[in-house]
């Protein structure tokens, strides 16, 4: 089990390095970059000498292989360099709004899956009734869409029957758990029901599946109650493939909470995403998308392992 | 076996059985995928008005008038105007189009790729299919639409833009379910056959492989119309899509629709409908296409 995770860990190596590679040089292909939009603007005429100092500064004249090294090298050294937009380090830029777009991940993921699970399983046990029809016709729906405009309507369904919208500043969870839940309740139901339409849908099939299998047919032979059958024996086969489901959706929440963020007005991870591609902030951009690209293999290991901890019956050479 | 031998030198066309019409046919349709028809039916509304858009309104949709700025739903404007007198009901049907051309052309050249990509890799196996395999891995390591952000930071905005940035994170997604299913197709003595007669590579991938993995590209194809109309709102939305004046689902949920929501709902309830029901009805065409082709997964 150890040799496996450790083999796993160092198989991530060499994904993440592609990554590191297809982003810097795929960003380098940008025509124009910070320097003309921070003294240009829109429009405006620039001294090409501050530009040219500028661009120095930043290290953007340097050559390509020496600026992919100093991106390289800064992994080892903790140093992820700085925002050529706001002259402030990265991480310190990405720990600031870190929180924040984590918070609403987490409480998304606990809200589709607090949704998902009980729909998915009634609508197994139900199948092919108007019962099952109605929870595949909302899961569906709930894939179609927008969160960003879902997020829309509730705010504005918010002002217009109660006059009242959700609090534009931040506070830590620490410091006003209940202002805090007033504000980003809403931003993490918005994509929560989004993904609870995947994880619904995985529940049903995979559950209709473990129902037809011969241990529930024992189970029913022996006269067990249909609800002790479907919780306490199938269901607990059904979700495996659950949480291989919900572990990955997790990373891709992350990549949805660009659009939503910028609804309901929250400075997190997405907004700065969004900002630092608007103003050629390579330096940010190809952060985040490493984090992201993180995340993301982090979670395929997080339910390998889960998985294999789950079900005896998997066990890793 | 010797009765269906003789049988083929000479096809006894009487004795095939009448194809029933078109009516009876949609109401088979109708009757085994209720859902899926009704996406249908969705659907070629959609494609009438991207294609019928000027016959359906007299209205220019990038016509600033001033003087209804954010007026009401009405006769005169079925769903009301933007903040800037544009009229809602025309600009979502020339939307349609906008939709429509960026679903299909997305949708297609992504999931053709894919599947090219897909079948050559396991068909070519060994070192090619392994390496193949990990830069996929490296693609699929990013959320689409973050891809997508990065191509559109590199190549700007725009219609064609859009297409090529919502397209490139689906070839990964295309390739990898296509050629789960051609790696055992790969195994079939048929392609051995064709290989001693002789054909070229590019022959035995397309003509002879390619059309056996039809079923999972149709669903990945259909799935990723749906998917790209989307995609394609979001980054409108977010500024970096589709760009003024063209009239474009997300791009009218943007600014204008929201600052004057609470006065003018409607401008910002009508465009992200549209984008609904059209990822709706895709998604359940695509449910049913799926149904049909994977017997395996029908009606669960």
């Amino acid at each position: 089990m150890y040799k496996y995770i450790i083999n796993r860990i160092l198989l991530m190596i060499p994904t993440l390095l592609g990554a590191a590679v297809l982003v810097f040089f795929v960003l380098r292909l940008v025509p124009g970059d910070v320097c003309e939009i921070r003294l240009a603007g829109t429009g405006l005429f620039a001294d090409p000498e501050a530009i040219k100092i500028c661009q120095d500064d930043l290290g953007l004249n340097d050559p390509t292989y020496v600026q992919f090294g100093r991106f390289i090298s800064g992994y080892f050294t903790f140093d992820l360099g700085k925002s050529m937009w706001t002259g402030r380090a990265v991480s310190e830029e990405i720990g600031l709004r870190f929180q924040l777009s984590l918070q609403i991940a987490i409480m998304a993921t606990i809200i589709s899956v607090i949704i998902a699970v009980p729909l998915g399983t009634i609508s197994a046990v139900k199948q092919d009734t108007w019962i099952d029809y109605a929870v595949r016709t909302f899961s569906i729906a709930g894939i179609a869409m927008p969160s960003f405009w879902l997020g829309m309507l509730m705010i504005l369904g918010m002002l217009i029957y109660t006059g009242w919208m959700p609090p534009l500043d931040y506070v830590s969870p620490f410091e006003d758990p209940i202002g805090n839940m007033t504000q980003l309740i809403w931003p993490a139901l918005a994509t929560g029901y989004r993904y609870s339409a995947v994880i619904t849908r995985m529940t049903r099939s995979s559950l209709l599946e473990v129902l037809r299998e011969d241990y529930v047919r024992t189970a029913r032979a022996k006269g067990l109650l249909e609800k002790v059958i479907v919780n306490q024996h199938a269901l607990k086969n059904a979700l495996l493939p659950v949480v291989t489901i919900v572990g990955i959706e997790f990373a891709f929440l992350i990549g949805g909470l660009v659009v939503t963020e910028q609804v309901f007005n929250l400075n997190g991870l997405g907004k700065l995403f969004v900002d630092s591609v608007l103003n050629l902030d390579f330096n940010m951009t190809q952060q985040l998308v490493m984090l992201v690209a993180l995340i993301f293999v982090l979670a395929n290991l997080v339910v390998d392992v889960l998985y294999a901890w789950l079900d005896p019956r998997i066990r890793y050479a | 076996m010797t009765v269906t031998t003789e049988n083929l030198g000479s096809p006894d066309i009487e004795a095939l059985p009448e194809r029933d019409s078109l009516i009876v046919r949609c109401w088979n349709l109708v009757r085994r995928q209720p859902l899926g028809a009704a996406g249908l039916l969705f659907i070629a509304i959609m494609t009438v008005m991207a294609f019928g858009a000027e016959v359906l309104t007299s209205i220019n949709p990038e016509e600033q008038m001033f003087e209804h700025m954010l007026e009401a739903p009405s006769w005169e404007f079925l769903l009301g105007t933007d903040n800037f007198g544009r009229d809602i009901w025309t600009r979502i049907i020339y939307g349609a189009r906008t939709a429509m051309l960026v679903g299909f052309f997305a949708a297609f050249f992504g999931s053709v790729i894919g599947l090219m990509l897909g079948v050559g890799s396991a068909y070519f196996g060994g070192k090619i299919d392994l390496i193949f395999q990990r830069v996929m891995d490296i693609f699929l390591a990013f959320p689409s639409i973050i891809m997508a952000l990065a191509v559109v930071s590199v190549l700007g905005t725009g219609l064609q833009n859009v297409i090529i940035a919502i397209m490139l994170p689906m070839i990964p997604q295309c390739a990898r379910v296509v050629r789960s299913s051609a790696l055992s197709i790969r195994e079939i003595p048929y392609v051995d056959a064709a290989r001693a007669l002789g054909y070229s590579h590019g022959r035995i991938i397309l003509r002879h492989m390619s059309p056996n993995v039809m079923a999972p590209f149709l669903i990945m194809f259909t799935s990723f119309v749906g998917q790209a109309i989307l995609a394609e709102a979001s980054l409108s939305y977010l500024g970096l899509g589709v760009q003024e004046p063209i009239p474009a689902w997300g791009l009218m949920l943007q600014g204008g629709a929201e600052e004057y929501a609470e006065s003018a709902p409607w401008a910002a309830v009508f465009p992200g409908l549209a984008i609904t029901f059209a990822v709706f009805a895709f998604n359940l065409f695509g449910d049913a296409v799926r149904d049909v082709l994977d017997p395996k997964l029908r009606s669960r």
